[in-house]
């Protein structure tokens, strides 16, 4: 992958990143990413990311072990080693609710960690470039990326005028695949006032 | 439906209200922190050498626990007869402790999960050592049924796999069969929930790391997280959605070890109560256990700020509730008895329980002092808030919550339906013994390295609720109580 230069912006409030936000989406910048060191609700709307759908998967992976655990255990009793314990039925329905949950349980839960991981691209060893140490701390890290037309100067004092404690330029590969998930953000304009 | 801009603009403005918390709510973080503030209190511990304490304490552990190996080795080589349970007797001490084990477990995931799902925001401060309790607890609980089958090397016929021997398949319609399913669930899932917590926290060490070694382990630790925004979002859906998941489960649980008795025919045993009366239970241990260990970290710690008076109260609160259940079903399983003129029931209630005279009457009586009796000091407010007495009563709840399973299990299988097997007054060897000590030193040895390496307190998410719960923050909740609330009010009505 391509290094590209990026326009780093640190703040030290949600209060001020906000506003900051807004602005920088209003003047045209396109945003790469916002790093904080908890998640601050409402700034995934404010950057205009879309709601993430694993719950959905979650669901998925929940009924595909409600599928299994009910039809491996009918077709254990029922059609592959069929054992008459106590002239009970072949396939007692409220006898296997229990492993049935659990097992719906287990595959949903496990699915969706797994699923998490793939999409963050989460593992052991995985190495990203951090453009700020602190942003694990206590600042909210903005990164703008630049293209061949962005005027890098203006940016930095515009960054600073908007409440950033610390504007620095900075060359990363933003290697891993996800790093493109907003290539589609929709630049938010003002509408007018009624 | 998506708002429109201007409705999230309207939003926008009157957005500060969303920060607003009751000045009559007690601060969940003391002192005047800042962000960093709390990433250094917390951290502090992990990058400081342990004091002498410490090493003390681990080391004792890590002793109890080689007597614990020893005496499982001796139960392995020479066979089930190192122990004193018997043809009547079957279960004793080893189960016992196994459901004792897997009920103190049920704090940490009501902590962590429950209490997400009804936004109890104190249970921010405290569900990272709870939730770390519970693993650990599973994995003491664990140990008791695997050795308890005796020829453990075949412990392996409980999965139910494709094999050579017809295939055999396990009986799913079994009791024991459905604890496999719900321990094993039970540990995965509280261990994915409790590692994808500890991911971001994990990156907080990293990041701030002085030597070479802790960046590596805790960068390998933090799975290369970055805190991006979008990453966060999924972090919170997924939190959510496992939330939403272990509420059932640990529901499940401790309902499904029930019904390895509930669906016997044995005296005592077979009753409909028994599901909410030993979630009840757990739940009652659980938070005993939370106390026991929490008391102690948040001093030696030193996080007094984030583990505060309030939180110790609130999980007194839930004790005193939980112990009052517990206590009205000890009097329904009584009545019931009596109710049913069933001679089986009421012999093992009337004669080998609630009876003073009977060989194992001690146990019962002893448990409803320390369950039923002793937590109702907690109806106090002053009583609730001392230290001392919180210590003490946690220990007094898990003595008499072990004597509840060990009252179950001997008192209804040492006189069973045929009188010519009586006789036999039940006491643990040395060896049973010696097994139960070693998952208390398991226990510790786990918690002990916990304490040590791990950040006992979720960083993140009490930066998440510093700006609402804070002390130094409340002061600041007048100036948004003069804020006009009906444009706030229309903005966020849906």
């Amino acid at each position: 992958m391509a290094k590209k230069k990026f326009v780093v912006a640190s703040f030290d409030d949600e209060k001020v990143l906000f506003p900051a936000v807004k602005k920088v989406r209003l003047s045209g910048y396109k945003i790469h990413d916002v790093y904080t060191p908890y998640p601050v609700h409402g700034l995934d709307h404010a950057l205009g990311l879309r709601e993430t759908s694993l719950h959905t998967a979650g669901f998925i992976y929940g009924i595909s072990g409600t599928t299994i655990a009910l039809g491996g255990m009918g077709w254990v009793f029922t059609t592959d080693w069929p054992l008459n314990i106590g002239g009970k039925p072949h396939f007692p329905l409220p006898a296997f609710i229990p492993i049935t949950f659990e097992t719906t349980v287990l595959l949903s839960a496990v699915g969706m960690v797994l699923t998490f991981c793939y999409l963050c691209q989460l593992a052991p060893f995985v190495k990203k470039h951090h453009f700020s140490l602190r942003a694990t701390d206590d600042l909210f890290v903005m990164v703008i990326e630049c293209t061949s037309k962005t005027n890098v100067d203006d940016l930095q004092s515009f960054l600073s005028n908007a409440g950033a404690v610390d504007v620095n330029v900075q060359e990363a590969e933003a290697g891993w695949w996800l790093g493109t998930y907003d290539k589609d953000q929709v630049l938010l304009k003002e509408q007018p006032a009624v | 439906m998506k708002p429109g801009n201007k409705a999230k603009a309207k939003i926008r403005k009157g957005m500060s209200l969303l920060r607003y918390e009751s000045q009559l709510r007690e601060p969940l973080v003391d002192g005047n922190k800042t962000y960093h503030d709390v990433t250094e209190d917390i951290c502090r511990p992990i990058e400081a050498k342990p004091g002498k304490l410490w090493y003390v304490g681990f080391f004792i552990s890590v002793a109890l626990l080689l007597f614990g190996i020893y005496s499982v080795y001796r139960e392995v080589v020479y066979g089930i007869g190192q122990w004193n349970v018997n043809h009547s007797v079957g279960w004793g001490w080893d189960i016992t402790n196994f459901v004792w084990w897997v009920g103190i477990g049920h704090a940490g995931t009501l902590i962590s999960a429950i209490l997400l799902l009804f936004r109890q925001t104190w249970r921010n401060g405290v569900n990272r050592a709870a939730e770390a309790m519970t693993i650990f607890a599973v994995m003491c609980a664990g140990q008791f049924p695997i050795w308890h089958m005796g020829r453990v090397w075949n412990a392996y016929f409980v999965f139910p796999y494709p094999n050579t021997r017809g295939p055999l398949w396990p009986n799913f319609a079994s009791p024991l069969m459905w604890d496999v399913f719900a321990i094993s669930t039970y540990f995965t899932v509280s261990l994915l929930f409790w590692y994808s917590g500890l991911i971001p926290d994990f990156a907080t060490i990293r990041d701030r790391a002085k030597t070479k070694f802790r960046k590596l382990t805790y960068g390998i630790a933090a799975f290369g997280w970055t805190g991006s925004t979008k990453h966060w979002q999924r972090q919170e859906s997924l939190s959510l959605v496992l939330a939403g998941l272990a509420t059932p489960l640990v529901l499940s649980v401790h309902t499904i070890v029930s019904f390895d008795f509930a669906t016997s025919v044995i005296p005592g045993w077979h009753t409909t109560i028994f599901p909410p009366y030993f979630v009840a239970g757990a739940i009652f241990s659980g938070f005993a256990m939370v106390q026991t260990l929490l008391l102690i970290t948040r001093k030696v710690l030193g996080l007094e700020s984030y583990i505060t008076i309030g939180h110790i109260e609130a999980m007194n609160k839930v004790i005193v509730l939980t112990g009052s259940i517990v206590g009205c079903a000890y009097l329904t399983e009584l009545f019931m008895a009596f109710y049913s003129q069933n001679q089986y029931e009421n012999y093992a209630f009337f004669y080998s329980r609630a009876n003073f005279f009977s060989p194992y009457g001690w146990a019962y009586w002893s448990m409803m002092f320390c369950n039923v009796v002793s937590p109702q000091i907690f109806w106090f407010r002053k009583m609730r808030r001392n230290l001392w007495v919180t210590m003490f009563l946690s220990i007094v709840v898990n003595v008499g919550m072990w004597f509840e399973r060990f009252v179950i299990i001997v008192t209804s299988l040492f006189r069973d339906y045929l009188p010519s097997s009586w006789g036999y007054y039940y006491s643990p060897t040395i060896w049973e013994i010696g097994f139960y000590v070693g998952t208390f030193g398991l226990f510790f040895t786990c918690y002990f390295l916990f304490s040590k390496y791990f950040p006992v307190i979720a960083v993140a998410e009490i930066k998440q609720i510093l700006k609402v719960s804070g002390e130094s923050y409340k002061e600041q909740m007048d100036k948004l109580e003069e804020e006009p609330v009906d444009e706030f009010a229309s903005a966020a009505a849906h």
